[in-house]
């Protein structure tokens, strides 16, 4: 299994777009994994589904735009290099 | 006209000294000059006929002053940008190694189970570097493995005769990508899992790069014992490698308060570090079994 860097990049994308392509409301609420529906007692262990939901959260919050650029330049180096 | 021939040269004598003048941009220990504004030596007349020529002339005082400003101002702009992405100071504990840690280092790598205190030592809250501490953990030792890693793999491909420069090229950047994979894999399984230590990216970094060690140690064996020699070391390293990570994450995931975690975080941590020792010898298997056949 021979990697380069820009196979890291690519498959690195690929997991960043699947994160924040999960849709709130369509999605996560009907399986229960809504952000608001998770917030338990404050108290010291937020546990691991609370912290999931977290992530996925603020992936889809931060890199919504750097998304839309890093996606463009994608398709077009598919494009024009294949 | 002595006065023009003189401008040019000394002019360029006195811009490299007022330079260094607010932030030293190197010390300068070449015998003629020292580095204070005003000290400067006199070895001769001329020198300081020239000196206050320039000192006199106007324009040359503010080609001096805007050339130092500039320079320094380049490299304050350098160290913000660097500083953002690198924090260099913390990157500079990891290298503060000497000979005799190294090697400490490598034989507790190779042989780990009469090592008996594992704990990283604090002075004052602040972890000692590793010249002072033996378990903390370096990023010399794991570059110098890998680049040494690599070389290797060249060397036992062009014995087997299936060697080409772009395959030494691709065996680094395999190498380097699974190094990547295993640090995002750790840091993502250190926040889902709370872990309130000070295993910052680059301790896991160091951790996952002590593997290349066991990598070389199995590639030599294999190289000169052949086939049977390839996994006798390769359990060996395997074995050494499982328990050196175990003992050492252990002490190190804790922190410098030991409070007692409750249960199901403790098992979290307890399973991300059975996990993470788990992966290196396949990891060893996987990067090394193409080279010996």
């Amino acid at each position: 299994m021979a990697f380069t860097l820009y196979s890291l990049l690519q498959a690195a994308l690929l997991c960043v777009n699947a994160i924040a392509v999960l849709h709130e409301e369509r999605f996560l609420k009907n399986i229960g994994w809504g952000t608001d529906q998770g917030i338990g007692g404050f108290g010291e262990e937020p546990g691991i589904k609370s912290q999931l939901m977290n992530l996925i959260r603020s992936v889809r919050t931060v890199m919504r735009v750097p998304l839309i650029i890093v996606n463009s330049i994608a398709i077009i180096l598919l494009l024009l290099f294949g | 006209m002595a006065y023009h021939s003189g401008y040019g040269a000394h002019g360029s004598k006195h811009r490299v000294r007022a330079a260094p003048d607010p932030p030293p941009l190197f010390d300068d220990t070449s015998g003629g000059y020292s580095s204070q504004p005003g000290g400067y030596p006199a070895p001769g007349a001329d020198v300081a006929f020239n000196v206050n020529h320039l000192i006199g002339d106007p324009m040359a005082n503010m080609a001096m002053a805007y050339g130092g400003s500039i320079a320094s101002h380049g490299k304050d702009m350098v160290h913000k940008e660097l500083h953002r992405f690198v924090s260099v100071n913390k990157l500079k504990y990891f290298f503060a190694v000497d000979t005799a840690y190294v090697a400490k280092k490598l034989g507790l790598l190779v042989f780990p189970y009469t090592h008996q205190n594992w704990e990283v030592q604090y002075s004052r809250d602040v972890p000692l570097p590793p010249r002072q501490d033996l378990n903390a953990p370096d990023l010399y030792i794991p570059t110098m493995a890998f680049i040494t890693y690599v070389l290797l793999a060249g060397m036992a491909l062009g014995i087997q005769k299936r060697f080409s420069p772009e395959v030494l090229g691709l065996c680094a950047s395999t190498a380097l990508v699974w190094v990547v994979m295993e640090v995002l894999a750790l840091l993502l399984g250190v926040y889902l899992a709370t872990v309130h230590s000070d295993l910052s990216t680059f301790h896991l970094l160091a951790y996952s790069g002590y593997k290349y060690v066991g990598m070389i140690l199995s590639v030599l064996t294999g190289l000169f014992f052949g086939s049977h020699g390839y996994y006798v070391a390769l359990a060996w390293t395997s074995s050494a490698l499982v328990y050196f990570m175990v003992r050492s994450l252990r002490t190190a995931a804790l922190g410098p308060d030991s409070m007692g975690n409750p249960a199901p975080r403790q098992r979290l941590q307890l399973y991300l570090t059975l996990g993470a020792a788990a992966f290196q010898p396949l990891m060893i298997y996987w990067l090394t079994f193409h080279l010996v056949r």
